[in-house]
């Protein structure tokens, strides 16, 4: 059968189409907003993941500073007060050689001088053979072969125009370029993309610090080893105080992706206002309906039409402009939701993905119940008219 | 009486106001007999607009017992009462009061199908319009499309499509030129002598005259009952 009351539903919705667009149009813009921070968080989480994922074979282990463990900058960074004694070291060593690699890392922000510029930038300080084993990857260029020379990152090298047998100076010490690093992104153990690389020897004649690291870092063979290095040097290295810190990178990922959805939820929150005003919109839309139709109600109840048939047909219209408002909210929030990520994530690599995708019914159901729930308190009233008062209208 | 469709007994109408109590109905009594035709006349404010409301199931009154078709309507609920219009009455308006929604046709079948809970097969709907004289094409249009004659002849056919016991018609020419409200008062008649109980609600001394009974009311009272 088809049903008379949504029939009547429907083309009220026609012969008012524009206005019914409009009321869909604030229910559509409410959905993208929503869809899109939705995804825009999956998206950028995946991608922060994937980035970071790709080092989560890498534990570093750094002096403990006293602060606490809220520290947000890759280890790294950290200053060069505190650095890790030899013995230190040699624990590590014996405790993490067996799971894979271990080197020393010496770190340092210092001045970097060619010509008349002069500039700060990360300065590391590792073995050769650390070098050959972690900086596998040169774009040109070979390992320092000689005292005086260096390996600088992709973006050290392009933003001061340097290139393989580049000039500059650290201190008072004048260095070359022996070979550009690959660029690695972001990691756990070195941040090398915008940085110098030097020997381990050039570095403590440089900055001192003999045979005391910044930080150990640990290449492990066997990913799933992190969780039992990262207790075991913990249990005996902290037995007594707390003196080095381990860092793994799942930690870092599950404290990333917390932040970024704490900051997306937040944004949905924002992005959810605007679904408030949709909902006045539909509302307003919707008491108008119901108010300038007064006289067909009187029609409708004094034939025959029951109070819950009336109801039933503003619901209906409600529920038209929100299905409508939803179809084209969908359909936007894919192609600007693609865009957006496209544009601020760089990649849309996780975009066709069930976690990023699933954003989308959500928010259209969330924006087709807030259309139904807004277009319900019309309905009544007008299911509520006296019929003898409402036929009276005109 | 077997065939009393419509039966008054003691009807009060009393409207609360701050000003003091409106009595549109006073103790008013009322029987009428299936097949007959009734006009109730009087002046306005003298209460027939609230007898036609009290007819019509569309109001209830404060005290009194009124029984539509056999069936006493005091303490009916709101369903019950809607349910009632839609299977005893059929109403006639003088404004035509069409669904400007739906086609002619769709306006005769309307009350088909929510009685029904389905579509018109049996072909009563087009039975109906060819009656008062609505061709297949003008059942097509939409009322906004229509004359006021031929919109009146589609809501009468709506009045009948469920077979109602009693026809109820409010100033049905009032809208009309007298041409056509001669013609629309014609089809009228002529469902009454085919055995419909027909009460019209008026001013015009012209159609009362020609109801087989004229009920004159004033103050909320019948002041004269006779033919």
């Amino acid at each position: 059968m088809k049903d008379i009351i949504f029939a009547m539903a429907l083309r009220n919705v026609r012969i008012n189409l524009l206005r019914s667009i409009l009321a869909a149009v604030g229910i559509t813009i409410g959905i993208i907003s929503i869809a899109c921070m939705g995804m825009l968080g999956t998206n950028m989480t995946a991608s922060v993941t994937d980035s970071l994922s790709a080092m989560a074979d890498k534990l570093s282990v750094s002096p403990f500073s006293g602060k606490g463990g809220g520290g947000g900058g890759a280890p790294g960074m950290s200053s060069g007060s505190d650095n890790l004694t030899k013995s230190q070291y040699k624990s590590i060593v014996k405790i993490a050689g067996k799971y894979g690699y271990v080197y020393g890392l010496h770190s340092i922000r210092g001045k970097v001088k060619k010509g008349k510029d002069e500039w700060s930038t990360q300065i590391y300080g590792i073995e050769v053979s650390s070098m050959k084993t972690v900086l596998n990857n040169l774009t040109s260029g070979g390992y320092p072969s000689s005292d005086n020379s260096v390996l600088v990152g992709p973006s050290f090298a392009r933003d001061n125009d340097l290139k393989i047998g580049s000039r500059f100076s650290i201190g008072n010490s004048g260095v070359k370029i022996s070979g550009i690093i690959e660029s690695r992104g972001m990691s756990m153990d070195m941040n090398t993309d915008s940085s110098v690389v030097m020997t381990k020897d050039m570095y403590e004649s440089i900055f001192g610090a003999k045979d005391e690291y910044n930080q150990v870092n640990i290449v492990l063979n066997d990913i799933n080893d992190a969780e039992a290095v990262s207790s075991e040097v913990d249990a005996q290295m902290n037995r007594r105080e707390e003196t080095v810190r381990v860092q793994d990178s799942s930690r870092m990922v599950s404290m990333i992706s917390s932040s970024v959805t704490t900051i997306t939820s937040f944004a949905t929150l924002i992005a959810s206002i605007s679904l408030l005003v949709a909902a006045v919109s539909i509302f307003n839309i919707m008491m108008m309906s119901v108010t300038e139709r007064i006289r067909e109600i009187g029609v409708l109840r004094s034939i025959g039409t029951q109070k819950k048939e009336i109801l039933r047909m503003f619901v209906y219209e409600a529920t038209l402009i929100g299905v409508l408002g939803a179809l084209l909210g969908m359909i936007l929030s894919l192609i600007m939701g693609y865009l957006f990520i496209l544009i601020m994530v760089g990649n849309t690599k996780h975009f066709f993905t069930y976690d990023s995708l699933i954003h989308l019914p959500y928010a259209m159901a969330i924006g087709l119940i807030i259309c139904i729930l807004s277009g319900l308190y019309p309905a009544w009233r007008g299911a509520q008219m006296d019929p003898i008062e409402a036929l009276r209208a005109d | 009486m077997a065939d009393e469709v419509v039966c008054l007994k003691h009807i009060s109408k009393v409207y609360p106001l701050l000003s003091g109590d409106v009595i549109a109905l006073d103790d008013l009594s009322l029987s009428i007999e299936k097949g007959e035709f009734v006009a109730i006349i009087g002046p306005s404010g003298s209460g027939k607009s609230t007898l036609l409301n009290q007819l019509g199931c569309l109001d209830v009154p404060t005290s009194g017992d009124l029984k539509i078709g056999g069936r006493s309507i005091a303490l009916m609920s709101d369903y019950e009462l809607t349910d009632l219009r839609l299977k005893t009455i059929g109403f006639i308006f003088q404004k035509f009061n069409l669904l400007p929604l739906l086609s002619a046709y769709e306006n005769v079948e309307y009350p088909y199908t929510l009685k029904y809970r389905k579509k018109d097969t049996s072909g009563r709907v087009s039975k109906l319009l060819s009656l008062v004289g609505i061709n297949e094409k003008l059942a097509k249009h939409k009322p906004s499309e229509l004359s006021g004659g031929q919109q009146q002849r589609v809501a009468i056919a709506r009045a009948l499509v469920n077979n109602p016991k009693i026809l109820l018609c409010d100033e049905p020419t009032g809208n009309l030129d007298s041409k056509t409200g001669v013609l629309v008062l014609n089809i009228l008649r002529k469902l009454n002598e085919k055995g419909k109980t027909l009460i019209i609600v008026t001013h015009d001394p012209e159609i009362a005259s020609q109801a087989d009974r004229i009920i004159t009311i004033r103050d909320g009272k019948i002041v004269e009952d006779g033919s």
